[in-house]
């Protein structure tokens, strides 16, 4: 019989479902039988109710000026235990490594004397703040959301591809996939036991407040700081802040008035202890970033210096997920925590050191070429799919700013069944894992983001790009782990329901005949 | 003047607000359910079932029950109003025997919503019943708003909003009811809360999450919280003050004994107090209905005559 996987290719790469046509991934098997006897114009269907979900719920992205619904595919990304269990680990190692980093550059700064890290890149960043060495984070913690990006490669091995430690997004992506896929497709869930993601708001407000400052001890009021409503991630900054039962501020509702932050309510200013900002520090406080800032909030950062409000994550942290402070990650977890690293990075040269940036330049078109400090996918170069002027101009651009770039090994990241048209086809896949660092221990949400490049063969998957997303999945382990059933007895009966007329009558009024 | 209504017609306006807290309801408290049921990775969906039964006043049999079965007959059951299907049937029928006093617009919603679900039940059996519960919710709360700005608040008005209150009263305690006499079966205090459509709410009074026995507490006590037993129970008392008598008012006073008696409860101790206050809470709710049905509807049934002699 023919189904909507009879045409499916693998493509050059490793692929999540299928070991090879036919063979399909244990983890994947319940789902494969659930999808294959399903009708493409059933899963048209259940699209379209999707994507209208999607559109009335307002979780929309900005696409060529218009407002679309964001794009999830209805088939799941799985990860088994096994999996998972490696991908927590390496992520809870990496932000780990990165806390110690941030407080050795903001303070004795030992990994640059010991000539782990060179000063240069240090000093050189654009992202490092000296004000940032007067602020002492509350139980430590600069990093309080992180979010990891990983790929596979072609061996099936995860790697980094790049840390995000300023101000990371997708999350409410992934809690608002699981709501959608668990409404929209309820039947796929039935014969796996997947590890709910809803937790990730109380972890986040645990996390918050625990790290107000001492002073607050007692009830710490946590906000969560916006750019406004024309922010692409406001929707994200909304919901985060509705589920905390926390104000969702803009900087002019906040004031600060002798290094303390208060916020204006109708009940006069309220204290503000811990600021969950969702502002680059850029535009974080007009008195010591962008003076033309206007969504800051002036007199923040002294407030955060004095010790009395705490900014989440902190001021300064541009300074560790700099990409070529990425190439010297493995190095740093071997220095400060002396653990071999649990996923490995991605081959990468650093152009600004002696002899790396002729072996960059000769081989540009074997390479992919990515600016240090960019987002969202922009200025990525793939240098085997460039064309000449392309390549040319790069050239160019890292001949004259080395420290600008990183080149690295073109990775062919895995590929996932993706719904297009009316069949499955190979499409590109990442993973953006969510960290959440409460000071005594980092908790890894159950899967996280994954994105998908919808074009074929097109290896970024940025939304703002085209890209797409997956429901992800983490495998509850065996049976082996489950509770004991509680054998609590019999259900107790409630009473019953009082019922009253339903509107029937007993006798017919037949006296009362139209003519 | 027109200032009488007659009894039929109040009972049944009482019975429509009813039917439509009811159904609205009973499709959160599904929804919520599934939702958690595929969510929670160590799932007994018998025992979760089952507690949905006892919840709803459904007796759910000897066998296993799984969440079709549940489905089939808490939600798509036309016959029994203990399921939304029925209830939304029998709130038609009501509104239609007093058609004159409830709003065109009010009854062209429940009609037109009643020939909306079949169509939905239908894609309900195929998709999953989030487009059906979803349907339920938002043409329960248009009635009620329609209620709200169409209705006069005379008499009409009051027998309305203290059938919905008295419903309201009613789940909330059947929900804590579950969870206090079985906590091992019943769900957990977040499903509740969203159960009640409580939890953005809860949350933001809290700055928290609803994992305690605080939950209880706000969903008996909250004052500013339509759903909650208290806030429905002075809705409830204050359309009775207006219906009946002033004073020894036997339909008025167990619901204000047991407002007051919330008001001022010592909620230290409310963990223990529980399953008595709530057995007292629907006692409650029990007595003032049969004694609004005693006063309001006297009821007579469809007299037959005989020839005599004959």
């Amino acid at each position: 019989m023919a189904d909507i996987f009879d045409a499916y290719a693998l493509a050059d790469a490793w692929d999540e479902m299928f070991v090879r046509p036919g063979e399909v991934r244990t983890a994947y098997e319940p789902v494969l039988a659930a999808l294959q006897p399903i009708e493409p114009s059933e899963l048209r269907f259940r699209a379209d109710q999707m994507a209208r979900a999607f559109t009335d719920r307002g979780v929309t992205y900005a696409f060529a000026g218009e407002e679309r619904p964001w794009p999830l595919d209805l088939v799941p990304r799985i990860l088994d235990a096994l999996e998972w269990d490696l991908v927590r680990r390496g992520v809870a190692q990496r932000v780990r490594a990165l806390e110690a980093y941030l407080a050795d550059a903001y303070g004795h700064a030992r990994a640059f004397e010991d000539e782990v890290v060179p000063w240069r890149l240090l000093l050189g960043s654009p992202h490092f703040h000296r004000a940032a060495h007067a602020v002492e984070p509350p139980g430590g913690v600069r990093i309080h959301v992180a979010g990891i990006d990983l790929v596979r490669d072609e061996a099936g091995a995860f790697r980094v591809l790049e840390d995000n430690v300023r101000v990371p997004s997708g999350v409410s992506y992934v809690i608002e996939n699981r709501r959608a896929m668990t409404r929209i497709f309820p039947s796929l869930f039935a014969e796996q036991h997947v590890l709910p993601v809803d937790g990730y708001a109380q972890r986040l407000l645990a996390a918050l407040r625990a790290a107000a400052p001492g002073g607050a001890a007692g009830d710490p009021r946590v906000v969560v700081l916006t750019p406004g409503p024309s922010n692409a991630a406001y929707f994200e900054h909304a919901l985060l802040a509705r589920l905390m039962g926390v104000q969702l501020v803009e900087g002019h509702d906040l004031v600060c008035r002798s290094n303390r932050v208060w916020m204006r309510t109708t009940r006069g200013e309220v204290p503000v202890h811990v600021v969950y900002r969702r502002l680059d520090d850029d535009f974080l406080d007009p008195l010591h970033f962008r003076p033309d800032s206007v969504i800051g909030c002036p007199g923040i950062l002294s407030a955060a210096i004095a010790g009395n409000v705490t900014l989440a994550n902190a001021v300064g942290n541009g300074i560790a997920d700099d990409k070529l402070l990425y190439t010297y990650v493995p190095d740093l977890i071997r220095y400060y925590l002396g653990e071999e690293p649990v996923l490995p990075n991605v081959e990468s040269y650093r152009p600004d050191e002696p002899g790396q940036l002729e072996a960059v330049l000769d081989q540009l078109d074997q390479l992919v070429v990515k600016p240090v400090d960019g987002a969202g996918g922009q200025g990525i170069v793939i240098g085997p799919k460039a064309d000449k002027a392309t390549l040319d101009r790069t050239r160019k651009a890292v001949a004259a700013d080395p420290r600008g770039f990183i080149a690295q090994r073109p990775v062919a990241l895995s590929t996932s069944p993706t719904l297009s048209g009316e069949r499955m086809a190979p499409r590109h896949i990442d993973l953006r894992p969510f960290a959440v660092n409460d000071g005594d221990d980092i908790w890894v949400l159950p899967g996280g983001l994954t994105r998908v490049a919808l074009q074929e063969g097109n290896l970024i998957v940025n939304s703002s790009q085209g890209g797409g997303s997956k429901d992800t999945w983490v495998l509850a382990e065996g049976p082996a782990e489950r509770p004991e059933p509680v054998d609590a007895g019999p259900i107790p009966a409630v009473a019953p329901r009082r019922l009253g007329p339903d509107g029937t009558r007993a006798v017919v009024p037949e006296g009362a005949q139209q003519q | 003047m027109n200032d009488v209504i007659l009894s039929r017609i109040a009972e049944s306006l009482t019975w429509t607000g009813r039917y439509v807290e009811r159904a609205d309801a009973t499709g959160r408290i599904l929804d919520a359910y599934l939702h958690r049921m595929l969510e929670d990775p160590w799932r007994d969906e018998d025992a979760a079932c089952r507690s949905l039964y006892a919840i709803l006043g459904v007796d759910a049999g000897a066998d296993r029950v799984d969440m079709q079965q549940v489905l089939d007959q808490l939600a798509f059951d036309a016959r029994s109003t203990c399921s939304i299907e029925g209830a939304l049937g029998a709130a038609r029928l009501n509104a239609r025997s007093a058609r004159e006093a409830v709003s065109s617009e009010m009854w062209e919603c429940l009609n037109s919503t009643w020939h909306a679900l079949g169509d939905r039940r239908r894609a309900a059996r195929r998709t999953g019943p989030y487009a059906y519960l979803e349907l339920v919710r938002s043409r329960a709360a248009l009635f009620f708003g329609l209620a709200d700005s169409t209705m006069s608040r005379d008499d009409s008005w009051r027998f309305m909003v203290l059938g919905r209150s008295l419903e309201r009263v009613d789940m909330t305690v059947r929900l804590l009811s579950v969870r206090v006499l079985d906590a091992a079966h019943a769900p957990d205090w977040p499903t509740l809360l969203s159960a009640s459509g409580a939890d953005e709410a809860y949350a933001r009074v809290h700055s928290g999450f609803g994992d305690t026995p605080r939950v209880a507490e706000y969903l008996l006590l909250d004052r500013d919280f339509p759903r909650s037993a208290l806030h429905a129970l002075t809705t409830a008392e204050e359309c009775l003050a207006a219906l009946g008598r002033p004073r020894q008012d036997p339909a008025r006073s167990p619901v204000g004994r047991a407002r007051t008696r919330l008001e001022y409860l010592d909620t230290a101790s409310l963990e223990e107090q529980l399953p008595v206050l709530l057995r007292d809470l629907q006692q409650a709710c029990m007595a003032s209905a049969d004694a609004v049905a005693e006063r309001f509807f006297p009821y007579q049934g469809p007299v037959e005559w005989a020839q005599e002699g004959a």
